[in-house]
């Protein structure tokens, strides 16, 4: 049932908040299975086989190539997304980390100092706007989808929380996926780059222990690096680590917190907008 | 758990498959997983479990073909199957791999 309203809405999976709007939306979860048989068939294929009618008796069983990729579907959706962000010559970026890695002050941060392109938002949690809130007070707009039990963002979502955000030309869209270093890594969204962000405070290694998300990321904000001086933490030693997963992988250290290295974090987003 | 929605695009697949097909029953589902996917396949099997039930797919067993991790160094150019992604080059020793194979996920065949 919907937190929401109310309503027993069978198929609903995610919500989509507007708190500008205080409106809400449903989305379908991708399963439809219970299907009746009931429609009549003709038996006017060559069956070299006597058989009764009620039942057909296959003594060997019937193979059927398929060949077809499991993320079909939200590949499809991502790239319908990723057209429509390059035909408004837009920035579309998704960001991905585990909880508590600041995601959400770094955004707050993001959109203050972005001048040039305005700022659209979109906010992947299980449950609450309480990140929406914080983004909608720094004027930005911004919708929350709520994926209820699902661990990450996909296309369709994207989809949907784009026509009820409905950006402008020129603009950058952030999206803030759900704080988790596992499985967002699987689902692209149709986003023009991939920002992994990790925290000094979540240790060297993580990079080695989930590639997937390290080897799937463009670029990689390494944040609150103004607990540095009272923690230990080495790194080179992350870079290093992610660099064994991703060769590719570039760097930012900033801290949401003071704003440190902002600049180059600012002029990068720019530099790529600039490029398109 | 993103190993639900995996599934549950699975056995989308395999149903509409089988409907196109005119298959009554599906007795196996055959996919192709990738080592370096990023799917747990004991959780697959939990999700598969309770995903098939009610549908066609009711006695459907889950086959997964493991197609391992295949690795070019862009350094020497020799391919290899590390166990890990990060694992450095054995002939040169660099860590400055892409990867070539290992992150397929794929619904190659259902039958009756």
């Amino acid at each position: 049932m919907c937190d929401h309203c109310g309503c027993t809405d069978e198929g609903a999976g995610y919500t989509i908040l507007n708190p500008a709007g205080k409106s809400h939306k449903h989305g379908d979860l991708l399963v439809n299975h219970d299907h009746d048989h009931t429609h009549p068939h003709t038996h006017d294929q060559d069956h070299p086989h006597p058989h009764d009618h009620g039942h057909h008796v296959h003594d060997t069983p019937r193979r059927v190539m398929v060949q077809t990729d499991i993320l079909h579907h939200n590949d499809l959706l991502a790239q319908r997304n990723r057209g429509y962000f390059e035909a408004k010559n837009m920035l579309c970026l998704n960001l991905v980390s585990s909880p508590g890695s600041g995601k959400t002050t770094l955004l707050e941060r993001t959109i203050r100092l972005v001048s040039r392109h305005p700022v659209f938002v979109i906010e992947g949690d299980q449950q609450t706007s309480l990140d929406a809130d914080r983004i909608q007070a720094t004027g930005a707009p911004v919708v929350q989808v709520n994926t209820g039990n699902g661990c990450h963002l996909d296309a369709d979502m994207i989809h949907k929380a784009v026509q009820e955000l409905n950006p402008e030309q020129s603009s950058i869209l952030l999206i803030e996926n759900v704080g988790n270093l596992v499985c967002p890594a699987l689902f692209d969204l149709g986003e023009s780059y991939r920002v992994v962000i990790i925290s000094v405070t979540e240790g060297e290694d993580k990079p080695l222990k989930y590639p997937n998300m390290f080897q799937s990321a463009h670029i990689c904000l390494i944040n609150k690096t103004d607990l540095l001086p009272y923690i230990e933490f080495d790194l080179e030693k992350l870079k290093g680590n992610a660099r064994k997963v991703n060769p590719d992988l570039t760097f930012i250290e900033l801290s949401a917190k003071t704003g440190e290295g902002f600049e180059p974090w600012i002029k990068w987003m720019e530099k790529v907008i600039g490029n398109r | 758990m993103h190993e639900f929605s995996i599934i549950n695009n699975i056995a989308d697949i395999a149903i509409a498959s089988a409907e196109k097909s005119g298959l009554e029953t599906v007795g196996c589902v055959e996919i192709d997983v990738g080592k370096a996917s990023g799917i747990e396949p004991s959780a697959m099997e939990f999700a598969w479990e309770a995903v098939r039930k009610n549908t066609i797919l009711k006695n459907a067993r889950l086959i997964m073909h493991f197609i391992p991790l295949c690795l070019q160094c862009r350094t020497c150019g020799i391919q290899f199957q590390p166990d890990e992604m990060y694992t450095p080059c054995p002939a040169c020793g660099e860590i400055n791999a892409k990867i070539i194979s290992g992150k397929e996920l794929r619904v190659v065949a259902i039958e009756s």
